[in-house]
């Protein structure tokens, strides 16, 4: 089945995945996708009308383990592995569009 | 390299010390890893330290356990508590995990010795060990060839005597081609049998641990050690399992093996890989099974599937890499420009190639076609498998259609890299088993593969099976 992937599809996946490519990387994905999605497409041609879809391969429903308190991760060695901290938590640069 | 087994009756008995045995591991690493490049880190201080500890134990009169002394290469995907865990990217640069792998916490509990952390494809998406962020990992047996992937560094290490086992994570092969590859045993567990708490995740439906050894009896040694229900783990498996290693020894009398027709005659079988497992199918039957032909129709469709399904699930997995917990930032305006800069920067090409496909397979007025599909593929993957295994034992297939390839030959195809993966996917795509064991030599005197597969939860035939095959070798 031919598969069409244009540059503005690329652009559009590429905000959806918070990707910010190079024009170059953009060039060589469009290429690349329709080529691999045109050999995944064999799958979209069949007729699978009736059978139902697979997430996992075990019939897990709730899992569920006794409620026990055990110690967390330790704070101070989780907060040293982040490029910014302040006052114990996450920093990072502003989320709202006022400056 | 001595077997694994050997070192732990040694050390556990008093007879040789754990400390000779990891300066051993050392001293090869010291020859060889300049040219092999399977590690991404080597943990000489800390292995020399707990190898006196292990030492200091027996001293004491107490069992440090069934691995005690043996040297244990780790997957760089696995998490080590304050050692870094890369992942082969540079997305993680400087990370020290704050907790360990429930896989690492068993072997250094059973008395093993961590003696480094292996290369492999970031984010273990790969067949050769090219996608790493730090370079690639050779073949022991032909620098100019790929060990195959994405745990080319494990399998190099043991194949290169480094270490006599090592650790792996499976979303597709990963564990079985470059076993296959690099001529040594590699074995993917059923999906849930060992705990994937602290395994950094690809495809989560899809991951498996499991061990690299060069000898069935060793790889069913670690296996004991690490499979098991863990509560970190909600897919974890929850009946405690049977050790394999006792069973080992029962042979093949009676059991029904199938060779599946499909993978035999998959675009690109070498001659002499096709040749290998007719070969294994004919020593089995000396050795008392019943070998017949099978036939996995959907085992063909289940590459395409893969490759919608991995992906999607690992551009959900990979959303984590942000710039705000842990690993590389750069910095942007605002949060947004901060996180889509900083995955640019930190992702190597195949990495954002597959969350841009799996993107696209879940965007809106795709996601029936391809993934919704691909699901519905997996089904009949699963169902074909049950039919075939109400008639057989276990199956027999090549591990690899090919033998190490050349460094280079399939880096500017990623299809053509994806399709060295044929005979591995359904296997992940059922949950089931399955074991790469080297059976004689193909192309250029290089090792083959032939693959062993059976149904969910049973190892202990897959690895009688194995030990047949490697008997009869």
């Amino acid at each position: 089945m031919p598969v069409r992937i244009t540059r503005a599809d690329v652009e559009h996946v590429a905000r959806l995945a918070r990707l910010a490519l190079t024009e170059e990387e953009i060039e060589q994905l469009t290429g690349e996708l329709e080529t691999i999605l045109e050999h995944a497409a064999a799958v979209s041609t069949l007729d699978l009308a009736g059978v139902p879809p697979t997430a996992h391969p075990l019939p897990l429903v709730n899992v569920l383990r006794a409620d026990v308190v055990r110690p967390p991760l330790d704070r101070a060695e989780v907060l040293a592995q982040a490029p910014d901290v302040e006052d114990g938590r996450f920093r990072v640069p502003r989320i709202l569009d006022a400056p | 390299m001595r077997a694994a087994l050997e070192i732990a009756t040694d050390v556990r008995s008093g007879a040789r010390r754990a400390r000779e045995v990891v300066e051993e591991s050392l001293r090869a690493i010291e020859n060889r890893e300049p040219d092999v490049h399977a590690f991404t880190l080597v943990l000489r201080d800390e292995a020399m330290a707990a190898a006196d500890a292990i030492d200091a134990a027996v001293q004491r009169g107490e069992d440090p356990g069934p691995l005690a002394g043996v040297p244990i290469a780790l997957k760089d995907n696995l998490c080590t508590r304050g050692v870094p865990t890369t992942c082969s990217s540079r997305i993680l640069d400087g990370w020290r995990p704050p907790y360990s792998a429930t896989v690492v916490d068993r072997v250094v509990a059973a008395g093993a010795v961590v003696i480094g952390k292996t290369n492999l494809d970031e984010f273990a998406m790969g067949s050769s060990t090219e996608n790493s962020a730090f370079g690639p990992t050779r073949n022991p047996h032909d620098l100019d060839r790929v060990p195959g992937g994405s745990s080319g560094g494990s399998a190099a290490a043991v194949a290169a005597g480094f270490a006599p086992v090592a650790l792996g994570s499976d979303t597709g092969g990963s564990i079985r081609q470059p076993a296959a590859l690099c001529g040594v045993v590699g074995v993917k567990p059923t999906y849930g049998r060992v705990s994937r708490y602290g395994l950094v995740a690809f495809a989560s439906s899809l991951d498996q641990i499991g061990p690299f050894a060069n000898s069935v009896a060793d790889a069913a040694l670690v296996f004991d050690v690490i499979a098991g229900p863990d509560p970190l783990d909600s897919t974890s498996i929850v009946d405690v399992p049977e050790p394999v290693l006792p069973v080992l020894d029962d042979g093949v009398a009676g059991l029904r093996v199938g060779i599946i027709e499909e993978l035999m005659d998959v675009d690109g079988v070498q001659p002499e890989v096709h040749a290998a497992v007719e070969r294994a199918g004919a020593a089995l039957k000396d050795a008392g099974a019943a070998v017949e032909r099978v036939s996995v129709p959907s085992a063909t469709y289940g590459l395409a599937a893969y490759y919608l399904i991995a992906p999607a699930e690992a551009s959900s997995n990979l959303a984590r890499y942000d710039g705000v917990r842990y690993g590389l930032r750069v910095d942007g305006d605002d949060v947004a420009s901060m996180n889509a800069r900083t995955r640019d920067a930190g992702f190597g090409p195949e990495v954002k190639r597959r969350i841009m496909l799996g993107t696209y397979a879940l965007s809106a007025g795709y996601y029936d076609a391809y993934y919704g599909q691909a699901q519905r593929v997996r089904t009949l993957i699963i169902r074909d498998f049950e039919r075939v295994y109400r008639e057989c034992d276990v199956l027999l297939s090549p591990t690899s259609p090919t033998v190490a390839f050349k460094l280079g030959a399939k880096t500017g195809e990623p299809l053509a890299m994806y399709l060295s993966d044929v005979c591995t996917i359904a296997t992940n795509l059922a949950g089931h088993p399955a074991i790469s064991v080297p059976f004689g030599t193909g192309e250029a005197g290089l090792p083959v593969g032939v693959q062993v597969l059976a149904p969910a939860l049973g190892e202990p035939i897959m690895f009688r099976v194995a030990k047949a095959l490697e008997d009869a070798r």
